[in-house]
């Protein structure tokens, strides 16, 4: 278990290695920050002085190699744009993205787990195809799409919720949140709603696919057979078996989630992380972006490895083959 | 393998694709589809000559005229705006109907090449197993496991903006969806008799990849790439919407959605809403035609 873990933290070392330097080389192939950080009117000395002062005289893989020894002390550069350091200004976004996506999730889980049940216990029933063929919606229609309806409905046709901004927030140790106030979650139901219907699709499909392939299972039939009531066989006996497929997709998902608030984000103006990624894409602030996918790499594949962890709390055969 | 002669007797037998034909149309759903599909392509593809206006001509727009609301007439230009005009006075029935064919353009290339790419490394992978197969299947996961949307924002940014970035960007992010599909089918055939007996021919691999097994694999390649193509529709629209697709000098079904919203704001809801019902219909259509394809063509299903 302990060597598992090792092992795959060497390999995510590794991928964030790989992926920093290909992003790296990336942004410095598309041109020359310079022009953005020095007014246009200035002379050759001053450009070659800010040059100079961002390390941008320095060939490539020297830049890399500070970046490198930088990082390693957790010092990702500072933002061309605003001057404060990179890494600090996504991390100050990221608790309204994690807050939205958190809920997005545990409505998609909330929706889609129940949902999935239904279909697949009933496939013929009316309302089971109407769910299904629902879903094949929730994740083909882009996600802005999704949220433009939406704003259309609840802010301009309605005039309900508002469309953009996060509200409200308390702050709980440092922590700027929406979720602890009226007006917040005001906010914040519409680029959830956006967010969770795709996912809640998702796992519909999962839930249904699972379904159907425990209930022909014999230990479903003995507990009928035992003459244990439904509800307790769907409850605990079927649940308990679906659970695997739905924990790891929903936590794949969460990361893949997290990602797509980048669109969701820009829709509703919420100020997340994935915002501060697009509008540091648009202006070139290239160490904003080196900052984020590697936080972003990081993020992923600690989350699949707390996937693969909890995959091996529920399910004692995979417990086994790691042990082998 | 070999054509018949014209001399040859015709026999009364359905040829495959008269048989996928008339299964096809046994659906109906499927069959509404199609036609909902062809309805949107062919005006679409012949927009420069159907269209009542060309929305990227600035000389032939009327700056006076923005914003007005659905079935207007225009004074100065003698045609009627179906859809109403956008903020700076275009025609939104003729810049759908220009951004649906950048998006069609789009989505066809970059899925054709998202194939090629994706099948060839597939079989590769399969045909050779061992190690060849380990690392390329090892680059598919790595590549699955990342965001799409993600890695399509950072190519972007790294390339820059136009269509045909764009088209790079989605082969990128697509192609290893078809190369795992391509290895599962080809690890099936590779044991089938037909290429054991070109194996004993000693016919190259490059010839037995390509001549004798890809046929073969085709039937669930076409199903993704049926449905590939509405995903490639809805990410290219998602990035124009977000400002880093299509430059903004060409015609973009996401991007008159992106410059329709602060209109939608204060009640002007035609310069968004038709583009983006336009966007939802096309995916809509190619999910029935592909979600039946794969009914008909995935033999576990058809029983």
């Amino acid at each position: 278990m302990l060597l598992f873990i090792i092992n795959r933290l060497i390999q995510a070392a590794g991928a964030v290695v790989v992926m920093s330097m290909l992003v790296f080389i990336g942004l410095y192939l598309i041109g020359d920050p310079t022009a953005m950080l020095v007014s246009p009117e200035a002379n050759d000395l001053e450009r070659a002085a800010v040059r100079q002062a961002f390390g941008l005289d320095q060939p490539i893989w020297m830049q890399y190699l500070t970046f490198v020894g930088n990082a390693a002390r957790g010092d990702f550069g500072r933002s061309f744009l605003t001057g404060q350091p990179a890494m600090q200004l996504i991390l100050e976004r990221m608790p309204a993205t994690i807050e939205m996506v958190v809920v997005a999730i545990g409505f998609a889980v909330l929706v889609g787990v129940p949902l999935g049940m239904l279909a697949g216990l009933r496939p013929k029933a009316a309302s089971s195809k109407a769910v299904m063929t629902v879903s094949i919606l929730g994740f083909s229609l882009p996600t802005f799409w999704i949220g433009l309806m939406l704003i259309m409905f609840f802010s301009v046709y309605l005039g309900l919720l508002p469309s953009s901004g996060r509200g409200s927030t308390v702050s709980v140790g440092g922590l700027s949140l929406s979720v602890l106030t009226p007006d917040g979650w005001r906010h914040l139901i519409l680029p959830a709603l956006t967010l969770g219907l795709a996912k809640a699709a998702l796992i519909i499909r999962v839930t249904r696919a699972a379904t159907r392939e425990v209930l022909p299972m014999d230990y479903i039939k003995f507990a009928r057979a035992k003459g244990v009531r439904p509800r307790r066989v769907v409850g605990v006996h079927l649940l308990r078996n679906i659970l695997i497929p739905i924990v790891t997709v929903t936590g794949l998902e969460f990361g893949q989630a997290v990602a797509f608030a980048v669109v969701t984000e820009t829709v509703f103006a919420w100020p997340g992380m994935g915002k501060l990624l697009i509008d540091s894409i648009i202006i070139l602030d290239r160490p904003v972006v080196v900052a984020y996918l590697v936080l972003m790499v990081f993020f992923l594949i600690m989350l699949n490895l707390v996937v693969d962890i909890l995959y091996m709390a529920i399910d004692p055969t995979a417990r086994e083959k790691v042990r082998d | 393998m070999s054509t018949a002669s014209p001399q040859a007797p015709t026999v009364a037998v359905e040829t495959p694709f008269q048989r996928l034909r008339s299964q096809f149309l046994e659906n109906r759903l499927a069959t509404f589809g199609l036609i909902l599909l062809a309805l949107i392509i062919v005006p679409s593809v012949l927009a420069p000559w159907v269209a009542p206006q060309n929305p990227f001509d600035i000389g032939k727009l009327d700056i006076f005229e923005s914003q007005l609301p659905p079935g207007s007439v225009s004074e100065s230009l003698g045609i009627t705006y179906w859809l109403g005009t956008d903020g700076q006075g275009r025609d939104v029935l003729s810049a759908i109907l220009y951004g649906m064919r950048t998006s069609l353009i789009v989505a066809f290339v970059s899925v054709t090449g998202s194939l090629l790419i994706g099948a060839t490394i597939g079989l590769t992978a399969a045909y050779f197993g061992g190690k060849v197969d380990a690392l390329l299947m090892r680059i598919v996961d790595l590549q699955l496991s990342f965001p799409a949307i993600l890695l399509a924002l950072i190519l972007l940014s790294v390339l820059g903006q136009g269509i045909d970035k764009v088209i790079i960007a989605l082969i990128v992010v697509q192609w290893a969806y078809f190369a795992r599909t391509a290895r599962g089918t080809a690890l099936v055939e590779r044991n089938r008799e037909y290429v054991q007996a070109a194996r004993c021919l000693a016919l190259s691999p490059q010839r037995i990849i390509f001549r004798h097994m890809l046929p073969n694999c085709m039937p669930p390649l076409i199903v993704i790439a049926t449905i590939d193509l509405a995903h490639a529709i809805a990410a290219e629209a998602t990035l124009s919407y977000l400002g880093i697709g299509v430059p903004v000098t060409q015609p973009s079904l996401g991007m008159l959605i992106a410059n329709g919203f602060e209109f939608m704001l204060s009640g002007q809801y035609w310069i968004s809403f038709f583009p983006g019902i336009a966007l939802a219909l096309i995916i809509v259509a190619i999910n029935l035609v592909g979600d039946h394809l794969r009914d008909i063509l995935n033999p576990r299903s058809a029983q």
